[in-house]
């Protein structure tokens, strides 16, 4: 069987805010919730300057580690935990959600949240993870800059996570190997 | 710094295609002719992971997280927007050709005049009260979508001197996988800009452009009401076994 060819991507472009945020769209639950933590951080270009014109989206397990799989992504009804989340970034690069510490999917891994940027002058969005725990196969196979992935407890349930797109810290970006050719 | 001409950006496109990877469907991040990579593309090479469970399903949404008029643009408001009323249908398949069904196509433009209701978008073309330019739709069980909204037209942005956006439509999409999640444009046939465009030009092969590019069909076109245009997706994902979610029932 022939396989279809892939629809390339192009840029989310600089006006976006209008059409893609979405209302509780930060709010995996509604705040102060029990057990709900903040997950926030800047999004910086390779000059060290906030990027102003990102968004930033996160898909994650449940504090159990389990992975929802409940209809409402979007219209937040409050109570439904779904583990997705879209925040577009303020005039300071800076996004910032509502959401739980996810646990681990399956013994041996660090938990993580997955984590996806679109930016003005990104052609092609990038894929990332903030792991909250140091032990993991993958983060070791990363040497020094693993340090990049790990979301840094920065208050009371507090977590930063800030992402550099480019430059001397720059984040890991993953690459799932589905790119497929024309 | 000064801009460059567009006979230079044209130069550069040509020079950055030739060189380019034959067999990538999407475009280099850090495609120089298009100014606003220089400092945004990561230059360490990506580093390949084995999807977990969480990338290999997707959020899962229902017809609840959608309004019926949020997939046509042309009645958000009181009055009519001014311009060319178009029909946009196709459909959302993975590389398999399976439907990608029950899932969401966010999509947004400038209105006919080619201005953005954004803040941002400041150049002088006016505003439709009667358009903002957003819709959202959920994929039928066949992976179809179908809205309707005014033909947008063509914008000036600052990436060099006298350059022109082609008239597009932004797409958000969401595969059966994270991992296929996908946000790009779809333009109109014929488009004179094409050629001269730093983001379509983006991908280096004329036969991965062309898949952006809508077909008009007169089968979608409606009897004194719109004009129609096809357009279909493919959603590639990573190669292992696709996960059945709760919600598809
Ligand atoms: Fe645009």
């Amino acid at each position: 069987m022939s396989e279809l060819h892939q629809t390339p991507s192009q840029t989310v472009g600089p006006f976006f805010g209008y059409a893609l945020p979405y209302e509780g769209g930060t709010a995996l639950l509604p705040p102060h919730s029990p057990g709900t933590i903040r997950f926030h951080g800047t999004v910086f270009d390779g000059a060290g300057e906030a990027v102003p014109d990102a968004v930033v989206e996160i898909w994650q397990a449940d504090a159990a580690g389990a992975v929802v799989a409940k209809r409402g992504s979007l219209s937040r009804d409050g109570y439904t935990f779904t583990g997705f989340g879209r925040a577009a970034v303020d005039g300071w690069g800076h996004f910032s959600f509502t959401t739980v510490k996810p646990g681990a999917m399956r013994a041996g891994s660090a938990p993580y949240i997955l984590v996806t940027i679109f930016a003005r002058g990104l052609l092609q969005h990038l894929f990332t993870r903030a792991y909250f725990g140091e032990d993991d196969p993958f983060l070791h196979s990363l040497g020094e800059r693993a340090a990049t992935l790990f979301a840094v407890e920065d208050g009371d349930a507090s977590y930063r996570f800030d992402i550099h797109l480019q430059g001397e810290s720059e984040t890991v970006f993953i690459d799932y190997g589905v790119d497929v050719g024309a | 710094m000064e801009l460059s001409t567009q006979k230079e950006i044209s130069a550069e496109i040509a020079e950055l295609q030739a060189t380019a990877d034959p067999s990538r469907s999407h475009p280099d991040r850090a495609f120089s002719a298009y100014r606003s990579t220089a400092l945004r593309h990561p230059k360490h090479t990506l580093v390949r992971a084995d999807p977990e469970v969480i990338e290999l399903v997707s959020p899962v949404y229902g017809h609840s997280d959608v309004a019926p008029w949020e997939s046509d643009l042309t009645i958000q408001h009181a009055g009519v927007p001014l311009g060319e009323r178009i029909i946009v249908t196709g459909r959302v398949v993975d590389g398999e050709g399976r439907p990608v069904r029950h899932q969401l196509v966010e999509v947004w433009q400038a209105n006919s005049g080619g201005r953005y209701v954004h803040k941002r978008d400041q150049h002088p073309a006016p505003l439709d009260p009667n358009f903002t330019g957003a819709g959202r739709i959920i994929t039928d069980e066949d992976g179809g979508y179908r809205f309707v909204t005014i033909k947008p037209g063509p914008y000036p942005w600052k990436n060099h001197r006298n350059a022109w956006r082609p008239a597009h439509i932004h797409f958000s999409l969401f595969g059966d996988q994270f991992t296929q999640r996908l946000v790009t444009q779809m333009y109109f046939p014929g488009d004179p800009l094409f050629p001269l465009d730093p983001i379509l030009q983006s991908i280096s092969q004329q036969e991965a452009r062309d898949r952006l590019v809508a077909s008009y069909d007169h089968e979608v076109t409606t009897e004194e009401w719109a004009t129609g245009y096809r357009w279909n997706i493919v959603l590639t994902g990573s190669k292992a076994t696709r996960m059945e979610q709760e919600g598809d029932a």
